[in-house]
């Protein structure tokens, strides 16, 4: 019963969803203000009514209700409790069910929050939010159901993929879909701009903090998924330029480049075309990831073709939304009125130029996941686009990037002098030499980690020293009350772009990981990088649905043992499967990794044994870059109150 | 040990919720690779965990008994292998993938690097026999051009779009005409105004 009442729930979610997109969209094409109003308490309830399925869907999980196809393939009666939460959405239809879960969370989001706009920009967007709402809803009822029955129902479920049974599987997921969907608030209000036809620095204002909202979940969720492919595939890789992974890159980088330019919007009036662009294109490579990954086109273009009622079904919303928004951009764009001047030594310059190699990464990113699916399509010709591609072609537009970031923080908005922006960061240069000629000195090679390396103390440097900079008094020393009084957003860029030195750093130190693969004998110890590591004991152990066999290995240096860590190496009875559970322990900024594999008659055991020097800065990084953007936000959520009062007027439509 | 320990020979990982692999269990599924059309079925997991779905478990890519006693050409080998597919999988390197068949071709790099041949013929050699699309690193050729030019191209047509726009507002200035002098500096400061900006336009 609270399963049919779960689907239930979901039908009439959609129909408030058509709701929502239509009675406020016609409430706002004959202005009308009680249609318009329609719009905040749909949005409320649609949310709660997928959340009520969302929550009948996870009861079924708990309780083990076998006669759920989706709980019999996914779920098993000995899976520890916090597995049987998050494995409602480690399978197809529960993650389509979470998606429009956080899709109407947005929906809900924008009516709760978005009191200070024009009720028409509010309308508009809701209503496009609620067609998005929708198309997704009306996807999972007719080819994903999550609540699909079977008689009669066995007496056990299949358990969920080993690999998923995770921590990571717990915070990753919807991390990632908050950041994917929290575009789609921007994407709705950049519609509604252009069908409105205003566009303005309160709209800015307005789609910045959602469009930093989405950003921070989709950094923190990139990272976390990293972080847990690093521990969990058992030879320490994090990024493997895989068609899934770049999904999620894909809209990153369209939103990094959207923070910067949506800020030159309100700031300056300028750049508005483009940011409306970017609002629509980082939302549509969400969906375009979300096609990717759930058409099957990845695993092959024949597999697509052979069984397409979901491919098409996602395509087709695809091709609606994105070909809807850029065409209501072709015929609306063009009327934008030009905004703020600004020469091209400026901030809005430097912003200009970041966008430009951002969006040369993202088009590159974009073109190397699709080129060989459309090759293969086009030709049937099949190549391989792989990580040496990658990196190849993009880390010379990234290193240049990450120089001129400091840079641009030192230039002032409308006209820069560049010369004293350098000067600026004359520490920062001295210091990023000293550090390269250091990494040089201590590792010798490889060349391109010891330039990124540099590179990425200069930039981590740079960045801050704007801040102490701008702390400066008169008597030219920085002082605490001056540091205090600058506005959380100069503390956001600052802290967040250090993020993104940390992480480089961490990235180049890859190049100086030490790696022993050995067959390990039990009294012996193996050097690996500047430590030494030996196995006490290789035991079973019984888990919950698992049973493992785990060694005991100690990590020593010069004869005193630091740490043991314990690798093991799991077998899940119910699909028959195995893992490897990695044993890692932080030295410092550092790691060390170790993994077991087969043993062997003469009591030796195979393993790979793994110094990774400055590894953990790579997410270090990462949270240190969301929390920056964390700054920004709690900024401008102060501004918005500031906004309300200036940008409602300006707002209203030009009747 | 009372745990024999299973194979750990695994195969990839597919996406779930195909109809076909319903009722088999894993073991009669798959446990080789070359994915049959009917089974390659729709990536059945969420957008973000799908990708660890898609890699398999490599607790042991390469082994031990594999490596070369020669660090020097050891690390020509792993050089190379990173830069090879694992065919039968997703989208992994043969020296991350513990398939079989990634385990031959490792073992066959090894020898043909013992053989004496150079860096290049071994690639060639294995290019030869598996096509393009064991190359990680795709090889520049027709099919391949707007693939490797895809940055360029991006940033000359960004390049571009930006001159276009700034040539289209270039009937505005812009820079101010002329910088204000001392003398009307100094008289502004009297009137108490602090910020130079122009009006907005």
């Amino acid at each position: 019963m609270i399963v049919e009442t779960g689907h239930y729930a979901l039908v009439l979610a959609l129909a408030l969803a058509l709701a929502q997109f239509a009675i406020p969209f016609i409430g706002a094409r004959l202005n009308d203000a009680a249609l318009m109003r329609v719009a905040r308490p749909a949005a409320i309830t649609q949310f709660l009514f997928i959340a009520l399925s969302y929550g009948a869907l996870t009861y079924a999980h708990v309780v083990s209700d076998f006669s759920l196809v989706n709980v019999i393939e996914n779920s098993h009666s000995l899976k520890p409790f916090i597995y049987k939460i998050s494995g409602v959405w480690g399978n197809h239809e529960g993650s389509m069910l979470l998606w429009v879960l956080v899709l109407s969370l947005c929906g809900a989001l924008i009516a709760i929050f978005s009191t200070s706009m024009a009720d028409r920009l509010r309308a508009d967007a809701l209503a496009v939010q609620g067609l998005l709402g929708a198309a997704f809803l009306l996807f999972i009822l007719l080819t994903s159901n999550p609540f699909a029955r079977v008689a009669p129902a066995p007496w056990e479920g299949r358990d969920l993929n080993p690999i998923l049974q995770d921590p990571g599987l717990a915070i990753h997921p919807p991390l990632l879909y908050l950041g994917y969907v929290g575009f789609s608030i921007v994407f709705s209000f950049a519609a509604a701009a252009l069908i409105g036809g205003r566009i303005d620095a309160g709209w800015a204002r307005v789609i910045r903090p959602w469009t930093l909202f989405a950003w921070i979940a989709l950094t923190l969720g990139i990272a976390m998924g990293s972080y847990w492919a690093y521990y969990t595939l058992g030879w320490g890789g994090f990024w493997f330029w895989d068609p899934v992974e770049n999904a999620s890159l894909m809209p990153w980088i369209a939103g990094t480049a959207l923070v910067h330019s949506a800020a030159v919007m309100e700031k300056r009036e300028a750049l508005k075309v483009w940011t409306i662009f970017l609002a629509i294109l980082a939302f549509s490579l969400s969906l375009l990831g979300t096609f990717l990954v759930r058409s099957g086109v990845l695993t092959s273009v024949h597999a697509f073709a052979s069984d397409p009622d979901r491919g098409v079904f996602i395509l087709a919303i695809l091709v609606f939304f994105i070909g809807g928004a850029l065409a209501l951009f072709a015929l609306r764009a063009g009327a934008l009125p030009v905004g703020g001047l600004f020469s091209p030594i400026s901030r809005e310059g430097a912003l200009v130029l970041n966008n430009l190699l951002l969006s040369a990464c993202c088009a590159t990113v974009v073109v190397g996941t699709l080129y060989p699916l459309a090759l293969e399509a086009i030709t049937g010709e099949k190549i391989s686009v792989g990580a040496p591609f990658f990196n190849t072609v993009l880390i010379p537009i990234a290193l240049p990037l990450a120089m001129l970031m400091p840079i641009g923080q030192m230039l002032s908005w409308k006209r820069g002098d560049l010369t004293a922006a350098l000067q600026r960061l004359r520490i920062a240069f001295v210091v990023g030499v000293v550090a390269t000629a250091a990494f040089g000195a201590r590792y010798g090679t490889p060349f391109l980690s010891i330039v990124a390396a540099g590179v990425a103390v200069y930039l981590f440097v740079g960045a801050l020293s704007d801040l102490v900079l701008r702390a400066r008094g008169r008597s030219g020393l920085p002082s605490f009350k001056r540091l205090a009084g600058l506005p959380l957003s100069a503390f956001g860029t600052s802290i967040a772009h250090a993020g993104m030195g940390l992480t480089l750093l961490g990235l180049a130190a890859t190049g100086w990981g030490v790696e022993t693969i050995v067959a390990m004998k039990p009294a012996g110890f193996y050097d690996v990088g500047p430590y030494q590591i030996g196995i006490d004991s290789v035991s079973p152990r019984q888990g919950p649905n698992y049973s493992e066999v785990y060694a005991v290995m100690a990590v020593r240096k010069d004869g005193v043992t630091l740490a043991t860590i314990e690798p093991a190496k799991r077998f899940y009875q119910a699909r028959r499967m195995a893992r490897s559970e990695a044993g890692i322990v932080t030295l410092g900024l550092g790691q060390v990794y170790a993994a077991i594999g087969e043993s062997h008659e003469d009591g030796t055991i195979d393993a790979r044994l793994y110094w990774k020097p400055l590894v953990t800065l790579i997410w270090i990084g990462a949270l240190v870059m969301a929390f920056g953007g964390g700054l920004s936000l709690a900024d401008r959520r102060l501004r918005i109150g500031v906004a309300r009062r200036a940008a409602t007027p300006a707002l209203e439509p030009a009747e | 040990m009372s745990v024999e320990a299973p194979s750990l020979s695994l195969p990839r990982l597919r996406g779930r919720g195909d109809p076909n692999d319903r009722y088999l269990s894993d073991g009669e599924k798959s446990p080789n690779l070359a994915p049959s059309p009917a089974k390659r079925g729709r990536v059945g997991v969420g957008v973000l965990i799908a990708f660890l779905l898609l890699f398999p478990l490599t607790a042991h890519a390469v082994t031990p008994g594999e490596r070369l006693a020669d660090p020097a050409l050891e690390a020509r080998a792993r050089a190379i292998t990173t830069e090879l597919r694992c065919l039968v999988c997703q989208n992994q390197s043969i020296d991350d993938s513990d398939a079989s068949l990634a385990k031959d071709l490792r073992v066959l790099v090894r020898e043909k690097l013992k053989e004496g041949m150079s860096d290049a013929e071994v690639r060639e050699f294995i290019h030869s026999r598996y096509g393009d699309f064991v190359l990680l690193r795709p090889p520049v050729k027709p099919g391949t051009l707007l693939l490797w030019a895809a940055p360029l191209i991006a940033l000359l047509a960004g390049a571009a779009a930006i001159w276009m726009a700034a040539r289209r507002r270039a009937g505005f200035p812009a820079t101010p005409a002329k910088a204000l002098s001392e003398e009307e500096r100094a008289r502004l400061k009297t009137l108490g105004v602090s910020d130079l900006e122009r009006p907005k336009s």
